[in-house]
């Protein structure tokens, strides 16, 4: 069986107490394709992102409508299992998040708490999702080091295999190079393209460049609305709206 | 005229430097003192028979070392979880800045500040008293418990709170409950600092006097006989010693006391140091 893991989104508005910061928000989400979302900070861009794995269940105050369909699930309804849904929606943040465990321990983090207890077990999910995320060959020597006393990119990398380690469909990028030099942006930004293959990746991203070089597809947000959302060389060479033109110029934001 | 007004500032630090720099020399000679006087007048007394002998006709303190053992061994036991699930409670369960739990907040503050002699009162009124536990290492101990249940709620907060959002955030986006995230991801975190607070509050344990006067009954010449029997401490026979005749003794328990509490804090940083390896003190 061969489930489908595309996000369509319908009339969502999410409110933080009684801001209104998404807008009626309608968007698909194709399979297998990186989607960057775009827009000046404080666009709703990252709060929409948290939509799909629902973090935003953790702010006080914050309030969700509309429908949001992973699959064939709609994952605000009731009796959706978050655990289960955070596995099939894996995130990244912006700032490197390792845990002040081992390396392996990260990795093996998600896998345990979905049970997995062998240890032999364990050991191929570590060694497979470092290869996935391209850092085995720098790591496989100190697996059982603190993660915190690797460099920002590794460590960025790391959450990526500790991610993957849940095996989930979906990747969610919170801006992940943003505190990063360039060398590992590169880094992430190749991982990236390649994980594209097997997962469907949405990043947001304040780095244009960025979603040029990586995104499928590119949607542009502004004030909580999208306001164009199309093919990544669509939007960057032949914006319709004069306010996506006026974005990526470089004329505000 | 800038030029006097510079000098005048020189001067000004200068004499601020000089003035805090005084006042580090008078509390260090200060302390100084007190631990050589103790020294010079308790370590000619201090010996194998006063520690490990028999209470006879000579006063020994071996009552008192079992006595404070069963203090914090009580104490702690007590009050170490309930203290640690009220600081858990605070700090992931409900919301830190709402109204309710920044008053809970200054209430164990001030309970933490309250002097001990009332927890003593409370202690001997409750327990001694209106329970009938008469004078008893246990009733002794709760006390004990109460008093430093505050100081244990207060740092494990403090504790959790500086455990980084983003680890909490990083663990519920891989899936993990609450109680997963708080039992592998928070608390392993802030072990080093929540053991280190729990041996200060031993620390506080061993140099309690007010509160045990009023509730362990102060025999110190006979071994405890369990939680029930009444008892001594080694704070109470430096109270004991001092006034009634036995100065030398006095002296000689107040050194062990303060080797005691020294040890302690020195354990404390060693575990704390220790535990904290793998975060290596970047939290």
């Amino acid at each position: 069986m061969n489930k489908k893991y595309d996000i369509t989104v319908r009339n969502c508005n999410l409110f933080y107490k009684d801001f209104h910061a998404l807008k009626n928000l309608n968007i698909d989400i194709a399979e297998n394709e990186i989607t960057a979302f775009i827009g000046p900070s404080g666009c709703g861009k990252s709060s929409f992102l948290k939509v799909f794995n629902r973090m935003n269940d953790l702010i006080e105050g914050c309030k969700i409508t509309g429908e949001v369909i992973i699959g064939d699930m709609n994952i605000y309804d009731k009796d959706i299992d978050i655990t289960m849904l955070r596995k099939e929606v894996g995130m990244v943040f912006q700032k490197p998040n390792p845990f002040p465990m081992s390396i392996y321990d990260n990795i093996a983090f998600a896998p345990r708490t979905f049970g997995v207890k062998k240890k032999s077990e364990l050991d191929e999910i570590v060694e497979k999702s470092l290869r996935r995320a391209s850092i085995w060959d720098e790591v496989k020597d100190r697996l059982k080091k603190d993660a915190l006393g690797m460099s920002g990119g590794q460590q960025q990398r790391l959450c990526i295999a500790r991610a993957l380690a849940a095996s989930p469909k979906i990747l969610l990028m919170d801006e992940p190079t943003s505190a990063l030099d360039p060398i590992s942006t590169g880094k992430i930004e190749e991982l990236v393209n390649e994980l594209k293959e097997n997962y469907t990746i949405v990043i947001v991203t304040h780095n244009m460049q960025q979603a040029t070089r990586i995104s499928d597809k590119t949607a542009f947000f502004l004030l909580g609305e999208i306001i164009e959302y199309d093919k990544t060389e669509n939007i960057f060479s032949n914006p319709k709206d004069k306010r996506t033109e006026n974005y990526i110029s470089g004329r505000f934001g | 005229m800038q030029n006097a007004k510079h000098k005048r500032q020189i001067f000004k630090y200068a004499l601020y430097k000089r003035l805090s720099q005084a006042s580090l020399v008078v509390s260090l000679l200060s302390l100084l003192a007190l631990v050589i006087f103790i020294v010079i007048r308790g370590l000619p007394y201090v010996n194998f028979q006063l520690i490990f002998g028999d209470y006879g006709a000579e006063p020994t303190i071996k009552p008192a070392l079992v006595g404070t053992l069963y203090l914090v061994l009580i104490s702690v036991l007590i009050s170490a979880p309930i203290g640690i699930g009220s600081a858990i409670f605070l700090t992931e369960y409900t919301n830190t800045k709402s109204k309710i739990i920044r008053w809970v907040r200054v209430a164990t503050e001030t309970l933490a500040g309250i002097p001990s002699i009332v927890y003593g009162i409370f202690g001997y009124l409750v327990f001694v008293v209106a329970l009938g536990f008469k004078y008893s290492l246990l009733g002794g101990g709760i006390t004990l418990a109460i008093m430093i249940l505050p100081l244990i709620v207060r740092s494990t907060e403090e504790n959790l709170l500086a455990v980084p959002k983003s680890f909490r955030e990083g663990s519920f986006a891989l899936g993990a409950s609450k109680v997963r995230t708080i039992f592998t991801v928070v608390l392993p975190c802030a072990v080093s600092g929540i053991v280190t607070s729990l041996i200060l509050a031993i620390g506080r344990v061993i140099s309690e006097s007010a509160v045990l006067i009023l509730t362990i009954g102060m025999v110190v010449d006979k071994m405890p006989q369990g939680v029930s029997s009444p008892g001594t401490s080694l704070a109470l026979d430096v109270y004991y010693f001092g006034s009634f005749g036995y100065p030398e003794q006095a002296s000689a328990t107040a050194l062990v006391l303060l080797i005691l509490v020294l040890a302690i804090n020195i354990i404390a940083t060693v575990i704390g140091k220790k535990l904290n390896k793998f975060s290596g003190g970047r939290l």
